[in-house]
């Protein structure tokens, strides 16, 4: 349990958000040239980090908007909030 | 040969105040190197060791494990044994480990408190009832037991169960098997770590896993907090810290790690005599031997190793409880904690090779890893032993997301996901 800086609503609780799950995976550009290998790396393969992961989270019950965050999945400290779009922060 | 515990042995030991019981394993320290090498002393990988020693005479084998043993899932959930599941695959593999519970106390020689007291699914809307008898047939025709029960059949094997069709989400039936029911899970894992040290398995507790040695495609040794120790074959049962350990070994696995929390209430006398769980509404409760209530809830759906849940997901339990069993409704809640599962996209297990020679995994558990504990550990035994699959876990396999051909056990296993 944890509140989330939306940067279209400002601090708001977690239970408000859904969580996208890791971000930065890009959509493949060309689809049919995909090998299985590479599909199953696109559809189901994740980092799951234990530490700063980069993850899309949407304010479903406020702004509906999605948006990025940096988050330590140990102790669910968030340590950057940025928009969709961005390159993720390098300092933290 | 370790002393048998008996009837016999509890009266000699009274006579010396119970003080001189001998230690159910010990404490070694590492050796240089091993046949094989578990990463992970809870339920499954105590239970692997254990059917590596006896069934494939692998005795020159250790389990390490970060804490202590049975300190993980094993000691946080709410001890649901069941294996009626939609598919072939997944019914297989249950049943499987629902077998070896049934004569499990007499093989460990250790009262695991296995008690078949029956499971109940709920079902609250027309899709469940169509759900939860189709369920009901495919698992009549894999030779497992189940029942479909209308509402005044539910009211009569659970009384308490609010029946009133009045309710937010009212009782139009459920589903029964009756050789399901519930086990002391931390027992689990103290039978078979006693067990498997009987047979020369070292049990290695407060030892950190930092890195896996290869050579090329090979695996040669694990990384320790107690230095490096040499194998061939590393079974890796980390439950929700397997993508960690993948990561060390250069893999990526399909998982996602949450958390998952439980809880239980003061003890009263009782009042509750099997196991009842409800998809739509996301509550299981059953009551424990000393009476306490022990109540299951869902995920939250962030990925987090915090071991902490929210607040909602908890209160958003306890309404459904309350609206079930509003006889409830004054108890109070002793204690509240959680578990980080590791969960696949298909909500099945993984019990596979990986493309590294060697190294093996058993993950992918999700919210419902305890009741497969003896087929998980058998059948992962097995795999490794024999470098190949038994045909119990063939269709677990990691391969499986690159060929598509998923076990989607997603919503029909009985259970929410």
């Amino acid at each position: 349990m944890f509140l989330i800086n939306c940067p279209f609503c400002g601090e708001r609780e977690q239970s408000e958000f859904k969580a996208g799950g890791e971000a930065h995976i890009e959509r493949p550009k060309q689809p049919t040239e995909l090998s299985d290998d590479e599909w199953a790396e696109f559809l189901f393969m994740r980092k799951n980090i234990k530490g700063i992961q980069f993850e899309r989270w949407n304010h479903t019950h406020g702004c509906r908007k999605w948006f990025n965050i940096a988050r330590d999945t140990s102790n669910d400290q968030i340590k950057a909030v940025y928009k969709m779009g961005e390159k993720p922060p390098v300092k933290l | 040969m370790k002393n048998k515990y008996s009837i016999f042995s509890l009266i000699k030991n009274a006579f010396s105040y119970h003080e001189n019981w001998e230690k159910a394993w010990k404490d070694p320290e590492p050796k240089k190197e091993y046949d094989a090498i578990i990463v992970g002393g809870g339920g499954h990988g105590l239970a692997t060791a254990y059917y590596l020693a006896k069934k494939h005479n692998m005795r020159n084998i250790a389990v390490i494990e970060k804490g202590w043993i049975g300190g993980g899932n094993t000691g946080r959930n709410t001890t649901i044994i069941r294996s009626n599941y939609l598919w072939d695959a997944s019914a297989g593999l249950y049943d499987h480990a629902l077998k070896i519970w049934e004569g499990l106390s007499q093989e460990l020689n250790y009262n695991v408190m296995f008690s078949q007291r029956g499971v109940m699914n709920l079902a609250h809307n027309l899709q469940d009832v169509r759900d939860l008898k189709r369920r009901t047939h495919a698992n009549r025709l894999n030779g497992i037991d189940a029942v479909y029960l209308n509402t005044e059949e539910v009211k009569k094997f659970c009384p308490i169960i609010n029946t009133s069709q009045d309710i937010r989400y009212p009782v139009l039936g459920g589903t029964l098997q009756r050789r399901a029911g519930t086990a002391r899970h931390d027992a689990v894992a103290w039978g078979y770590a006693r067990g498997a040290d009987e047979m020369g398995v070292d049990i290695i507790q407060n030892c950190e896993v930092k890195g896996i040695k290869r050579n090329g495609d090979t695996v040669e040794g694990i990384e320790t907090t107690k230095g490096l120790i040499k194998t061939k074959k590393i079974g890796v049962v980390a439950a929700g810290h397997s993508s960690v350990i993948a990561n060390m070994a250069g893999l990526k696995l399909p998982l996602e790690s949450k958390p998952l929390q439980a809880l239980v209430s003061e003890p009263v006398k009782p009042i509750i005599d099997t196991v009842v769980m409800s998809n739509a509404v996301h509550a299981y409760v059953s009551q424990s031997d000393k009476g306490e209530l022990v109540i299951g809830a869902g995920t939250d759906d962030y990925i987090s190793y915090s071991q902490k849940g929210s607040h909602d997901i908890v209160e958003g339990t306890l309404n459904a409880i309350l609206e079930l069993y509003p006889i409830f409704s004054r108890m109070r809640m002793l204690r509240q904690w959680g578990g980080i599962v590791d969960i696949c996209p298909d909500a099945s297990p993984i019990i596979s090779k990986t493309s590294i020679k060697g190294l093996y995994f058993n993950c992918g558990w999700g919210t419902g890893g305890f009741k497969a504990t003896p087929g998980s550990g058998d059948l992962f035994a097995h795999t490794i032993a024999n470098d190949e699959p038994h045909k119990l876990n063939a269709a677990f396999n990691l391969n499986r997301f690159v060929s598509g051909n998923l076990v989607d056990e997603h919503g029909a296993a009985a259970v929410a996901h």
